[in-house]
């Protein structure tokens, strides 16, 4: 589930197109957007405080074999909110998640560690080196 | 009082269609993109989402272009778009220690476990207006240095907590109702987890007023920024059907923490005391500005007088949302022809009451009369 | 880890549950009148679709849920009353928010519900009735919503239910309101109406 949260709907068009033949789907919880609201510590660890609400989208599929796939997502695309559940469902049989691994969970892996790379690195470059300026006599 | 009125379709009509024209602007201009927007004018969509209190990028985008730039008519757009939408539930609390860091400083120390990073920041610019932005805008190549994996960036406050200098965060019961304002109204007292809700959505320029009264001695607190922490969090959600937490995805967070004096009382020791601020997207001002509130408004838990309006709960919180604000000050364009007929009745009444009175001490004192 | 097969609800949730929302509205503001409800959806029994399509509307993961003995010996009810509404299921019929009544001749008293409290009454818990029949003339209502009076009757029904209704009423603005609800039909008596025998 956390790689459907990280994988961009381009990615998870993507994946299903790659994996070839999927199993009948019947929506049983047709997509649906709502909100979640965000809770925050108070001083970052400390008692929960409700800090604002985001639009997540969830949907909730069937196979053909009767396994559900589930998916709860920030934003309001339909769309990869029904794809992610399908990815759910398919992630639950051993087979296909090896299959799922290739075209979907290393690909969104790889783009992601490349730009977390990029990011930090770029961050990096803006830390502050303190030096200290010695004054006066001794 | 209010009084319906009718009439004023076909006006109100063609307002709003005039109001389309002039939101495109002079049409041999290129129309600006909702995408163009989130990506280029991003402050201003943090800013409409954390007042909007509704995390969703291209929606604020679409606010802000509906409105015209106007940021409280889009956040109002964006409270009224919530309101048509399920809740689903409560998300786990962000832990913000875990966040992808892309900017962190602090002003009470300068060696930190994690490093300092300035980020993408506005400080230490010249304040310059940069004519080549005026064009097509190029931007210079972005530094970059080697690092290995993330460095853990422990919380700051937390390097005070080893000598004790610095008051603890209450230990979090799980059990305990966190208060919600889009669920009950206002009461007062209002109990901390409650006054961050409303100052996470309350207006910045409010905020930040009453912020810098307590620098300037309405209720001093001399405060430091302990810490400011901006960056990707994971939040996360447990669904009713599914009894297992599920990872949402990514938000974009500011947090301050501001350490603030307290010279201590009977049964307190002279310590530290802590401000919190923690806000949608990248923006600063109102993250400080929330944490300078925070402090101001536990005053009373630490037993000082309250004597300042940024420590005074109900006015703070009752003023501090600016979709109530604007909704009440704007009203007042609205017809209120009957309430102001019944004045106007009063007030012929009274001044004719005056004249009566004034025409019996004429002659008893001509000086008043004249002035 | 996951739940057992659970059937699909609304297929267009948003459209669905408005107009059942307007349904519902529009029996509490003419009582005793009934309205059509949206029911193209199977449901797992004893839970029938016309009661269904009213808490699939109302009830949410804030509104806990009381259902009578009927309904909770049915794990496929509680499963997908839960997985679709995501409201919590109670035992203590005076948390309810909302209680769903298949058996309705063994239905508790209505006092055993939230009455609401004289500040907010309308924390009062709203109970539905799942019943047979909406056509009965046993009754003659009048009040809020009602031109002069209108015949209605629900069957079946406990003893004695009339009686509750009218002692509901005379608790007002305390007390419950009620919806009765066959299986694609809506029909409601709020707390405001005056019940009486027919003629």
């Amino acid at each position: 589930m956390r790689i459907c949260a990280q994988a961009t709907e381009a990615e998870l068009t993507q994946a299903l197109a790659d994996f070839g033949a999927i199993p009948q789907v019947e929506d049983v919880r047709s997509p649906e957007e709502g909100l979640v609201m965000l809770r925050g510590r108070i001083g970052g660890d400390g008692a929960a405080f409700n800090a604002g609400e985001a639009t997540v989208t969830r949907a909730v599929i069937r196979l053909e074999d009767g396994t559900l796939g589930y998916s709860y997502l920030l934003g309001r695309s339909r769309t990869k909110a029904r794809l992610a559940a399908i990815i759910d469902a398919l992630g639950q049989n051993e087979d296909r998640r090896a299959q799922l691994r290739t075209c979907l969970i290393e690909p969104v892996t790889q783009r992601r560690s490349a730009e977390t790379k990029a990011r930090n690195e770029e961050t990096a470059a803006t830390r502050v080196n303190f030096f200290t300026v010695v004054r006066g006599e001794d | 009082m209010y009084v319906a009125v009718k009439g004023g379709e076909a006006a109100i009509e063609a307002a709003h269609k005039l109001l389309a024209k002039e939101r495109r602007g002079d049409a041999s201009v290129l129309e600006l993109t909702t995408d163009q927007i989130r990506e280029q004018l991003s402050l201003a969509v943090n800013r409409v989402m954390s007042e909007g209190s509704l995390y969703d990028p291209d929606l604020a985008a679409l606010a802000i272009k509906q409105a015209r730039g106007d940021l409280i008519e889009a956040i109002f757009l964006a409270r009224a778009y919530r309101t048509t939408l399920p809740r689903f539930g409560y998300s786990e609390p962000a832990n913000t220690s875990a966040m992808a860091i892309r900017r962190r400083i602090s002003a009470t120390y300068k060696d930190l476990p994690g490093g300092q990073v300035l980020g993408p920041t506005f400080d230490y610019t010249h304040r310059l207006l940069d004519p080549s932005l005026a064009g097509e805008g190029n931007f210079p190549a972005v530094e970059k240095t080697e690092t290995g994996d993330a460095e853990v960036s422990p919380h700051v406050a937390a390097l005070l907590n080893n000598e004790g200098l610095i008051e603890e965060n209450l230990p979090q019961n799980p059990d305990a109702d966190v208060s919600d304002l889009t669920r009950g109204a206002l009461e007062f007292p209002a109990d901390r987890d409650l006054r961050l809700q409303a100052l996470a959505r309350g207006d910045e320029g409010f905020l930040l007023a009453l912020g810098y009264s307590t620098q300037l001695g309405f209720g001093r607190t001399h405060p430091f920024a302990g810490e400011i922490r901006m960056g990707e969090v994971e939040v996360s959600f447990v669904p009713e059907e599914l009894g297992f937490e599920v990872p949402l995805g990514e938000v974009t967070l500011t947090e301050c923490e501001m350490v603030t004096q307290f010279a201590g009382s009977a049964d307190a020791a002279p310590q530290f005391t802590r401000g919190y601020g923690l806000v949608f997207g990248h923006s600063e001002r109102k993250a400080m500005a929330m944490a300078l509130v925070d402090r101001s408004l536990r005053t009373a838990e630490f037993g000082e007088d309250v004597v300042a309006p940024a420590q005074d709960a109900e006015f703070v919180l009752s003023h501090a949302d600016n979709i109530q604000a604007t909704g009440f000050v704007e009203h007042l364009k609205l017809p209120h022809y009957v309430d102001f007929q019944a004045e106007l009745v009063l007030l012929r009444q009274l001044r004719a009451e005056w004249e009566a009175e004034r025409g019996k001490t004429d002659g008893a004192s001509p000086k008043e009369a004249a002035e | 880890m996951k739940p057992p097969a659970i059937s699909p609800a609304f297929h267009d949730v948003s459209r669905q549950s408005q107009a059942v929302f307007r349904a519902i509205m529009q029996a509490m503001a003419q009582p005793g009148r009934t309205g059509l409800l949206d029911t193209g959806f199977e449901t797992p029994a004893p839970l029938a679709p016309g009661a269904a399509a009213i808490l699939l509307t109302l009830a949410d993961f804030e509104t806990p849920l009381w259902l009578d003995a009927t309904l909770s010996a049915s794990p496929a009810t509680t499963d997908y009353l839960r997985f679709h509404t995501g409201a919590s299921l109670v035992s203590d019929p005076q948390s309810a928010a909302f209680a769903l009544i298949a058996d309705a001749e063994r239905a508790p008293p209505l006092t055993a519900f939230s009455q609401g409290t004289p500040d907010y009454p309308d924390r009062s818990t709203t109970l539905v009735f799942q019943v047979g029949s909406l056509d009965g003339q046993d009754w003659r209502l009048a009040g809020p919503g009602i031109k002069g009076e209108t015949v209605f009757g629900v069957s079946p029904l406990p003893a004695g239910f009339m009686q509750q209704l009218q002692e509901n009423n005379a608790c007002a603005p305390l007390g419950v309101d009620v919806l009765f609800a066959s299986q694609t039909r809506i029909a409601a008596i709020p707390r405001s109406t005056r019940i009486m025998e027919a003629r």
